[in-house]
């Protein structure tokens, strides 16, 4: 029989290399799987994880897509770090961008630079506010935060389709479900000629350098940890439970909130139905993937990014289903959960007894 | 800091002189919004892609790109690699396409549906699906017992509402006390919602489905519910074999198979193309038996009449919901009009979501 046992001392180096492990295993996998559907799997993975990033502008789109995800994952560390279960960035996400958006919008054609800065903070009050529903609800009618915040995406998306397609739609457009593309003054910096990597990815190493400050040099910080390992525990410290959980969903609404915005007044430049391709809930991925670590995330983001990238190059040069890169985001997450499963617990491998027979 | 700007700048340049000249081979791309197998408007797309590749030209193509941020780097990295010629087949891939498209002027870009050329590399194409809406209209006014005809819509776009229009002009001539009742279901592509619409639409007493969404779900609860149906984009026959009256075909084989041919031999230039029965962008599927022989000869003269010119779909007098006249008696109503149609005409129930 076998029989699984908690491991008494969980080496902290191995808990955090087991992210590089997981990713290892993927590519073997994934190797696997391109020579089971009859591709040369060594040219297949080179075309998915070495092509995208082979020139500036790979590099400059791999971070174009990274930047969402890491903004949003960083907030989510901060619920997922004290049990607080945020499943809605992705409404938080397109709220924040509605919000930003309303407020481009408002300053069409109008010049003067206090136009961004105004957009991208009232995104992140938009998000913020938007997180601040389950939050309420969860801390005083004692709701589940998972339902409610998921629920919420689906509001969030028929308000936005609502606009675009009635009241905010370009007048000019014809009735298409969009809005006028924002002013030059509403748009994001571009970094480099020729390029989209645009000045967003300044907030968001900001917020990075912001939340490692927070987590761990702030009484704050203490609080979130510990209500994660033992909500008794910070009970019985005395710690106000209520206003932390609030505090958490708006840090995690309005990083959500800041990538909605950043991706309308970045590469996009208007507002439409599809602003977001689930970033809210690959963000959840790339969180764990990260550890819940603020520099994990910033480089479990860059290797979900990757994935997309790769997809695509793959099926460009191979014509290999764009989906593979879906099953790699799959298998990351997969070979991650088991191999901290068997860092966490060992399993025995016991003879069988007679009287089992 | 300027200098390593600058080199990276540099090096950014070459790379992309590099890729443009990695490949000399004449090849296609497409951009396709959904998946391949949907059955609709993207299995049709690549069947015309297949008909390029039947023709010696090399074709790619990326499924499922998303009308946000990611549409510009897919379309850019096509250019990138080495293809000459690059169909883009959604909407929204509009802004992209042309942002793409200034910075590859030696690649030629063809945008389905939109609008836009702001640069001399792109042409748009779209088909004149009303065309097919007037025989679905024909059929529809003389198949229902109910006099009323349910029509899910996706957005109120106007290619979508003269295809209503187009249906209702041709069901009233038939049979003036026709009603229809429609559905906005706010997507291309999601079965749940327009099967809900369907069955919501043969609650409220219509024995008429038609659909200007592209999954098979709403031929399937016609089927179930015993009410006739058509199919839209593909030919759907074979989810709906008893209920599907007809189909409307988007044929972009010739097209793409055309387009290709003069891009490789540079005698490609921008125009708009609106295509129809005529030219046969837009085709019907076999018409069924069931509607009995002396309604399909009546249909197959229409279908001719509408192909050789002799019957426009939007002939006068054509009045509005509220009866002010729209078209004159005898007149037809031109391209213009078509493509900025943004009123229902009379006897079309409710109003235009705004």
């Amino acid at each position: 029989m076998i029989k699984v046992e908690k491991r008494s001392d969980v080496s902290r180096s191995i808990y955090f290399l087991t992210p590089v492990l997981a990713i290892f295993l993927t590519l073997f996998g994934g190797g696997i799987i391109f020579f089971i559907l009859g591709f040369n799997p060594i040219e297949a993975l080179k075309f998915f994880f070495i092509t995208p990033i082979s020139d500036l502008y790979g590099l400059s789109e791999l971070l174009v897509k990274a930047t969402p995800l890491c903004l949003i994952a960083i907030g989510l560390s901060f619920c997922f770090k004290s049990n607080n279960w945020n499943i809605g960035a992705e409404g938080q996400l397109i709220f924040g961008g509605i919000v930003g958006g309303g407020v481009a919008l408002l300053f069409y054609n109008h010049d003067g630079f206090y136009v961004l800065p105004i957009i991208i903070l009232s995104g992140a009050i938009g998000g913020m506010l938007f997180a601040m529903i389950p939050a309420i609800l969860k801390t005083y009618f004692n709701t589940n935060e998972i339902l409610v915040s998921l629920m919420l995406v689906y509001v969030a998306k028929l308000l936005l389709d609502y606009l675009v397609v009635g009241p905010w739609s370009n007048p000019e457009g014809f009735n298409f479900p969009e809005t006028r593309q924002f002013s030059e003054s509403a748009r994001m910096p571009i970094l480099f000629v020729g390029l989209r990597i645009h000045a967003g990815i300044f907030i968001t190493l900001i917020t990075v350098f912001l939340s490692w400050l927070i987590l761990y040099k702030t009484y704050l910080g203490f609080q979130i940890k510990v209500s994660g390992l033992s909500l008794k525990t910070a009970k019985y410290a005395g710690f106000k439970g209520k206003t932390m959980i609030i505090i958490v969903f708006m840090i995690s609404g309005a990083c959500a909130g800041l990538a909605g915005v950043g991706e309308i007044t970045g590469p996009i430049g208007q507002l439409h139905r599809n602003i977001s391709p689930d970033y809210g809930f690959t963000a959840i991925i790339v969180a764990f993937l990260g550890r819940l670590n603020p520099i994990g995330i910033i480089f479990a983001s860059l290797i979900v990014a990757l994935t997309y990238l790769g997809a695509e190059t793959a099926q460009i040069f191979l014509q290999v289903p764009k989906y593979t890169g879906q099953v790699f985001q799959g298998m990351i997450l997969f070979f991650l959960l088991g191999s901290d499963y068997l860092l966490f617990f060992k399993i025995k491998f016991l003879g069988l007894k007679k009287n089992e027979l | 800091m300027y200098k390593l700007f600058l080199r990276s700048l540099i090096s950014a340049l070459f790379l992309l002189g590099f890729s443009l000249n990695a490949n000399a081979e004449f090849k296609v791309g497409f951009v396709y919004v959904g998946p391949t197998g949907d059955h609709g408007w993207t299995y049709q797309h690549d069947e015309g892609r297949k008909a390029v590749e039947a023709a010696g030209i090399k074709t790619t193509y990326v499924e499922s790109v998303p009308e946000g941020a990611d549409a510009e780097r897919v379309i850019r990295q096509l250019a990138q690699s080495g293809h000459d010629l690059i169909f883009t087949t959604s909407f929204g891939y509009m802004d992209p396409t042309n942002k793409v498209a200034k910075d590859f002027p030696n690649v030629k870009f063809e945008h389905a549906t939109g609008y836009k050329r702001e640069h001399s590399n792109v042409a748009t194409y779209s088909a004149r699906f009303y065309e097919g809406r007037t025989l679905l209209g024909h059929m529809a006014g003389k198949m229902t017992k109910t006099n009323t005809i349910g029509y899910i819509a996706s957005f109120p776009i106007p290619e979508v509402i003269r295809g209503i229009n187009a249906m209702t002009l041709a069901a009233q001539k038939v049979n003036p006390d026709i009603k229809t009742k429609i559905v906005w279901v706010f997507t291309w592509y999601d079965p749940g919602k327009e099967s809900e619409a369907a069955q919501a639409l043969i609650d409220q007493g219509a024995d008429i489905i038609m659909q200007h969404t592209d999954s098979t779900a709403p031929v399937q609860v016609a089927e179930k519910a015993g009410v006739w149906s058509f199919g839209q984009a593909s030919d759907m026959q074979r989810f709906a074999p008893k209920s599907i009256l007809t189909s409307i075909i988007d044929d972009w084989a010739p097209y793409y198979v055309e387009r290709s041919i003069a891009a490789r031999d540079g005698t490609w230039k921008q125009q708009d193309t609106w295509h129809g029965l005529k030219e046969g962008m837009v085709a019907m599927a076999p018409y069924n038996s069931a509607m009995g022989s002396d309604l399909v000869k009546e249909v197959e003269q229409l279908q001719k009449d509408l192909a050789s010119g002799k019957v426009h779909s939007f002939t006068g007098p054509i009045y509005d919901q509220k009866g002010n006249i729209l078209v004159a008696e005898g007149a037809v109503a031109d391209d213009g009009m078509l493509a900025g149609m943004n009123v229902y005409v009379k006897g079309v129930e409710g109003d235009i979501p705004q």
